[in-house]
């Protein structure tokens, strides 16, 4: 598969505005000024640029807990993103969801989700609207090592396999659900062997190599778009923060944490590029730079935005 | 036409399938076998597997996999096949179905609906006979409907269907065969409307699902002993029909609220409630309530009499208000 040097420095910018989202999401909390929890996505923005950059606005995903880089990678607006955080009334569920619920009906974005492995079946039945409807559609389903424990996995893809549907379970290995180590809460080293047990294909991807990510996406989701059924695609990364902001996390080890620092793949990404000669320094200082300025944007966006009325709290429980 | 409360029920998920395309059924044994009692045999032979759709044995992922669908522009009716059963997907309910709506700041809509059967009678004991309504009037963001009459059936079928959010539609399997004159064609109850299936004068008797014939019976008795009871099939408990109740209590004087779940924190609490906080001068009597004890389902077929509630207990009840 070719990838060109447009593709490589979208991926790029994806990357770098997920990072950056991130970071400012990060000083935000610490400052006090986001309310609830805040969890991150630091270190696993190659697997939701990737496999994204497959995607049109008419596919579906479904998301995490973890969920603001699968947003951006899927078209999620900062501003719309970041007003959520803040919980103000500009945000794209009106400071009802928060950072755990932002959702874009409209982009295919059907939820992050405060629920571990919840996100299975919704894209599971999303695959199926598109197979009922006919059309060339996908979901997505983005969902963590841990989710992969969880019953919904089972009958999720239990259930895609045998009605062909076109769903890509895409799961995030970052070897840890919450503070659990993977060693510890399962017996395979690779979640993908799990695929075999539904009929369906599994690989496993270094998922902090976009490249990578994006290629093993491309065959999944093109099969998908066939009509020949579901994947469970495991993309070993690794989550450079905690579980939540403020968690200390005293369970991982330092020189896991260093090793893993290494293998950071905005860097990695970064010095493919000048190796290609797609960009020189001055290319990507530029575009980090134009990043953190949008980054900027939106945040002006939200703390300018009004709160909510109290009265919306009785909105929006039922339609019609 | 004369139907039973099961055909009414078909018949109105068959009517609203050729209206829309986008209807369709999805839970264990829908397809040839027509449904574990029954109660859909004949769409799988009409309709065929692309919209009658046979899934395996599990729970979380038909009502999971109903939310995507919805959410992504389908009007699925799935059956649990027991209300029992409701637990093995309670995430995909409360968490999922319930609150997408609200936290996604109105931006979804959930027309989906959940079929499933309840209630006691057939000795099938603790986990195949519970009706669990209770349960699901206490989350906001879904409606719970629970037909007592075959026309009924049928019209609350087609306003589950056609609801944009997830509804619960509880059937009583010891009303599956009971018959009824139902409307032919398109046919709608309007859901949130309770109905005074018997007008009366001294005492109102609030009922749903599987407890409106026994108190319709029960009424009946008290008239032989110059007691005038009113009764009200509430039809849907979320949303509540409360003026029907306020009105019929401003009329009788007198409250009592039959359900067949358990007595601690079944819906009934809830009317009681809503009757002393806005009707507490219209009551010349304390507000009774006949329910199920607060034990499991039983077995054995009198030990299963002793659980339910019956015309007996309501008359006995409505007695003591006098």
């Amino acid at each position: 598969m070719e990838i060109t040097k447009e593709k490589l420095l979208g991926f790029y910018k994806t990357m770098v505005t997920i990072r950056k989202f991130e970071e400012k999401a990060c000083e935000l909390f610490a400052a006090g000024k986001l309310p609830g929890f805040v969890h991150l996505y630091i270190g696993e923005e190659a697997v939701a640029t990737g496999v994204c950059a497959n995607l049109t606005d008419k596919d579906f995903i479904t998301s995490t807990h973890r969920g603001h880089g699968h947003l951006i990678a899927k078209g999620g607006k900062l501003d719309l993103m970041m007003a959520e955080l803040f919980g103000k009334a500009t945000g794209y569920c009106k400071g009802k969801g928060g950072s755990m619920h932002i959702a874009d009906v409209d982009l295919g974005i059907l939820g992050a989700n405060g629920i571990v492995g919840a996100g299975q079946p919704i894209a599971t039945g999303a695959a199926f609207a598109c197979k009922y409807k006919k059309s060339d559609a996908v979901a997505v389903c983005f969902h963590g090592d841990g989710a992969s424990n969880r019953g919904t996995f089972h009958e999720s893809l239990n259930m895609a396999a045998i009605f062909k549907l076109p769903v890509v379970f895409v799961c995030e290995n970052n070897m840890y659900g919450i503070s659990i180590s993977q060693k510890y809460h399962m017996n395979v080293s690779d979640i993908s062997d799990r695929a075999a047990a539904y009929g369906i294909p599994g690989v496993t991807v270094d998922g902090n190599d976009v490249v990578a990510v994006y290629e093993a996406a491309a065959e999944a989701i093109q099969r998908a778009r066939k009509g020949d059924g579901p994947s469970l695609i495991e993309c070993k990364t690794w989550r450079q923060k905690g579980h939540f902001e403020g968690d200390p996390q005293s369970y991982k080890k330092p020189e896991e944490q260093a090793e893993w620092l290494q293998k950071d793949p905005i860097p990695r990404l970064e010095k493919k590029l000048l190796e290609l000669k797609y960009a020189t320094k001055a290319d990507l200082d530029k575009i980090q730079g134009e990043t953190a300025q949008k980054i900027e944007a939106a945040v002006k966006f939200a703390q300018n935005s009004p709160d909510p009325s109290p009265e919306d709290v009785l909105t929006d429980v039922l339609a019609g | 036409m004369k139907m039973t409360y099961a055909e009414a029920m078909r018949d109105g998920l068959r009517v609203e399938m050729k209206r829309d395309p986008n209807v369709y059924l999805a839970g264990e044994d829908v397809g040839p076998f027509g449904g574990c009692f029954g109660q859909v045999a004949g769409l799988y032979q009409e309709f065929g597997p692309g919209r009658i759709v046979d899934t395996p044995i599990s729970e979380t992922a038909i009502v999971g996999h109903a939310v995507g669908a919805a959410a992504a522009g389908l009007r699925p009716v799935v059956e649990i096949m027991f209300m029992d059963f409701m637990g093995v997907c309670m995430d995909e309910i409360l968490n999922q179905a319930a609150k997408m709506r609200y936290m996604f700041g109105g931006k979804a809509k959930l027309p989906m609906v959940i079929r499933t059967p309840c209630g006691g009678g057939l000795g099938a004991a603790a986990q195949h006979s519970q009706c669990l309504e209770a349960l699901f009037t206490h989350i906001p963001g879904i409606k719970v409907v629970m037909p007592a009459e075959p026309a009924d059936a049928k019209g609350l079928m087609a306003a589950a269907i056609r609801d944009d959010n997830p509804v619960i539609y509880v059937e009583h399997k010891m009303l599956l065969g009971v018959q009824g004159e139902v409307p032919e064609g398109e046919f709608v109850v309007p859901i949130g409307q309770a109905a005074v299936k018997r007008p009366g004068s001294d005492v109102t008797i609030v009922a749903w699902s599987g407890m409106v014939p026994k108190a319709a019976a029960a009424a009946e008795t008290l008239a032989g002993e110059e007691i005038s009871a009113e009764v009200i099939d509430l039809r849907t408990l979320t949303p509540l029909d409360k003026d029907c109740i306020l009105k019929s209590v401003g009329k009788t004087g007198r409250l009592v609220i039959v359900h067949e779940a358990n007595l601690t924190g079944g819906f009934g609490g809830e009317i009681a409630a809503i009757v002393a906080d806005e009707g507490f001068d219209l009551l010349n009597a304390p507000i009774k309530r006949v329910t199920a004890p607060d034990t499991p389902v039983p077995f054995a077929t009198v030990l299963e009499k002793a659980y339910l509630p019956s015309e007996e207990k309501i008359v006995r009840a409505v007695k003591e208000l006098f």
